[in-house]
């Protein structure tokens, strides 16, 4: 038993370190975070070069062909750069589509070509596929993230009763922004009006693919949330090296070291949840979904918990605009809540696991 | 990343499971749970430990040299959460095994292993730790118990607090000042004592949760031998801080099979027990609750898989380890609170009453419970160690 990376994943994701500190310091994602879509085009080209952008695409579909776990170590280091744009939302739109069984956009989508997102939320808000209300495919989807430049959108929406999958034309939809918490990664409203669209899936298999994108993209969000919280804690704790009030450094008071080590425990715990889940889906394992209920149930609340100690350990300088621990911050609430918050998980875990106590034990 | 066993791994397990499957004891589920003197039932575990010990599982860890199995860690991890999957008693020589033992075999010389280590195993010997006292207890290299050289022995005066099994045992691995002029890391010695020495009373410590597993140790003009310095003279500091890594190493093995366990039983509970004219289980609180200790019981697993695989690579335990003693501490006291606010009521009814669940076993629980952030190293020491040794924070005190 290993649980930890080996050589190979430890080098890639030694050099995503070094790619993103390079390609993609603080200064470029406040640069890109100012622009209208927050993309950039020349550091998704980069990022192409890189393989980034096929990691898990299979290598017969132009892809790098790896696992989950060397997702999850790619993407770990890519919240820690807090790299802006469409990554998550091509992720999980590419992996709807290959799970639907096509392989359509996949090579363009590894290749830097195409960028792609997953529309699935409406009014009510929910993560459920079973609350897809909109008739294909006519109507709005809400909170779409980085829809203002997808290229090609997976809708999911009713085909009569069932849930269908669906691509459409990023350019022939009406796109709004959604001004919102997170500044490095635009949400959108999107109308269909009697849209065209080719269907990949429908039925079982739709929701199917649908679950299976939202898994891979979750642990994805978790690992975001890791690099995150990561880099919140280093620059706290950095601070707290440094910064002197009553003539010692205050991380030698322990109310301020404590919240450290606090958000030193929330950090490496959702490391090792992120990366569970990751090698239980790559794996296929029974308990995979619950593994990554439980990885976003922990790093959801942890990243929270880490941002409000990594602002209240730099004091006022924790709070201003300047300060990046704020871009973190904003991050991680929005990855709290996307594709569900611990409130979700949480009732997604009871019914996986506690509903089926019951299921056997009358069985 | 890769979290199969190997065949080997499997084997061994396969082996442990089967022996453990025909020889614990079918009495030990009810009788756990039973009221019954501590004496009895410390007789009770050494005779179970000398039944291990005679098929050879005592000490798995230790090498073949001192009559160990010489098992690899992930072998001793499976070993623990198999004797705790078969709600196997533990053995009655906790803290010879897990701690002393191993420090005698690290630290101490040849004749001193030929001595002790065969009869901790076996059980024939019980051991306790002398460390705390009244007043150094975080800061344990305060301790004032001072041992004077006399001859070829010391003379040991002083007080020791918190000794577990200290009613039972027959040794005690002791941490004494030998030198007061020192900075007080370095005048510190560790002694073998033998409890029942002249000079060396014992008496039992009442805990909040009723029973008195500590006690509280006295010695008066204590005669040791100077044979039973363990390492050197002046040198106990680093020989206790080997014994304390060892407390903190592979303990949360079995926590973990444990705690999914209660949590399983917890959630049978909820099921039954009626909460607004519906089972519990299906209150939404109740299940967010119960979701919430369902993924902290997952964490905690995945840290220690964490931090053993990181111990088998490199030797040494890696950052992952020392978030564990607070994150199982923690998590209990949550998880018993929840089991109370689920049973309502009927949570707080002790051993012996009509309607208690489980004997009473959850209101000793959350009591019990509350030691634990205090017990093995406080959360403020284990925040303290994080932030100084492992964030690299200035030392707080």
């Amino acid at each position: 038993m290993q649980f930890g990376l080996s050589e190979s994943q430890q080098i890639l994701k030694n050099n995503a370190r070094k790619f993103f500190a390079a390609e993609c310091p603080m200064s470029e994602v406040r640069r890109i975070m100012e622009t209208e879509t927050a993309h950039d085009g020349k550091l998704w080209q980069s990022m192409a070069e890189q393989g980034f952008l096929g990691v898990v695409i299979p290598e017969e579909a132009g892809g790098m062909g790896l696992g989950m776990v060397e997702l999850a170590a790619l993407v770990e280091e890519m919240g820690r750069a807090l790299v802006p744009g469409a990554f998550l939302a091509t992720l999980a739109a590419g992996a709807a589509i290959h799970a639907a069984g096509s392989v359509r956009y996949l090579d363009e989508i590894a290749k830097g070509q195409v960028k792609a997102t997953l529309a699935l939320l409406e009014s009510s808000a929910s993560w459920d596929p079973d609350a897809v209300r909109m008739p294909a495919i006519h109507g709005e989807k809400l909170f779409v993230p980085d829809a203002g430049i997808a290229d090609v959108m997976v809708v999911a929406a009713r085909d009569g009763g069932e849930l269908a999958l669906y691509l459409v034309d990023g350019k022939t939809v009406e796109k709004t922004v959604m001004p919102a918490i997170d500044l490095t990664r635009r949400l959108y409203k999107i109308s269909f009006n009697h849209a065209n669209g080719e269907r990949i899936a429908k039925g079982d298999a739709a929701r199917k693919a649908l679950d299976h994108a939202l898994d891979v993209a979750t642990v994805a969000a978790c690992a975001e949330l890791t690099g995150g919280m990561q880099r919140t804690m280093e620059i706290a704790v950095e601070y707290a090296k440094t910064r002197k009030q009553f003539g010692k450094p205050i991380g030698q008071y322990q109310a301020v070291q404590h919240q450290c080590a606090d958000m030193f425990l929330l950090t490496e715990s959702s490391r090792s949840a992120t990366y569970f889940a990751a090698y239980a889906l790559n794996e296929g394992v029974p308990e995979a979904r619950s593994a990554v209920s439980v990885a976003k149930t922990y790093a959801s609340d942890a990243g929270r918990e880490v941002g409000n100690r990594g602002v209240q350990v730099q004091g006022g300088m924790g709070f201003t605009w300047e300060n990046d621990v704020h871009l973190f911050y904003r991050r991680a609430k929005a990855n709290e809540i996307a594709f569900g918050d611990a409130t979700f998980h949480r009732e997604r875990i009871a019914r996986l696991v506690i509903d089926r106590m019951r299921a056997s034990a009358a069985g | 990343m890769d979290l199969n066993l190997t065949p080997q791994e499997l084997a061994f397990r396969d082996e442990v499971r089967a022996w453990f499957g025909e020889n614990v004891p079918k009495d030990w589920v009810r009788r756990r749970n039973e009221e019954e003197s501590m004496v009895a039932r410390f007789a009770y575990l050494r005779a179970w430990q000398k039944k291990m010990f005679d098929a050879g599982w005592a000490g798995v860890s230790w090498s073949k040299e001192y009559g160990g199995r010489g098992a690899t860690l992930m072998e001793q991890v499976i070993f623990i959460e198999e004797m705790a999957r078969a709600e196997a008693p533990p053995m009655a020589n906790v803290l010879g095994l897990g701690l002393i033992g191993p420090t005698i075999i690290a630290f101490g010389n040849e004749a001193q292993k030929k001595r002790y280590l065969q009869k901790i195993l076996s059980a024939e010997e019980i051991w306790c730790q002398g460390f705390s006292e009244p007043n150094a207890g975080s800061d344990l290299a305060a301790l004032a118990t001072e041992a004077k050289l006399d001859g070829d022995h010391f003379i040991v005066n002083g007080q020791k607090i918190w000794n577990s099994y200290g009613w039972a045992a027959d040794w005690c691995e002791l941490v004494v000042r030998t030198d007061p002029n020192v900075p007080k890391h370095q005048g510190l010695t560790v002694l073998l004592v033998d409890m029942k020495s002249p000079g060396v009373e014992v008496r039992g410590l009442k805990q909040m949760s009723g029973e008195s597993e500590f006690c509280e140790i006295f010695f008066r003009d204590v005669r040791v031998p100077v044979e039973n310095v363990v390492g050197k003279v002046n040198e106990g500091w680093k020989v206790a801080m080997g014994t304390l890594m060892h407390e903190r190493g592979t303990f949360g093995a079995a926590l973990q099979v444990n705690y999914r366990r209660n949590f399983n039983r917890l959630v049978e509970i909820a099921h039954q027990i009626q909460r607004n004219g519906k089972p519990a289980s299906e209150d939404p609180v109740i299940r967010q609750k119960l979701a919430q200790c369902y993924t902290e019981i997952e964490v905690m697993r995945f840290n220690q898989m964490r931090a053993f695989s990181q111990i088998n690579k490199t030797g040494v335990p890696g950052p992952e380890g020392s978030i564990q003693k607070i994150f199982w501490s923690e998590l209990n006291q949550r998880f018993q609170q929840v089991a109370m606010e689920i049973m309502g009521p009927f949570g707080q009814l002790a051993h012996g009453a009509e309607h208690a669940f489980d004997q009473g076993q959850w209101e000793y629980g959350y009591l019990r419970s509350r030691g634990n952030t205090i017990e093995a190293g406080t959360s403020e020491i284990q925040r303290n160690i994080i932030g100084h040794f492992v964030l690299g924070l200035p030392k707080s005190y």
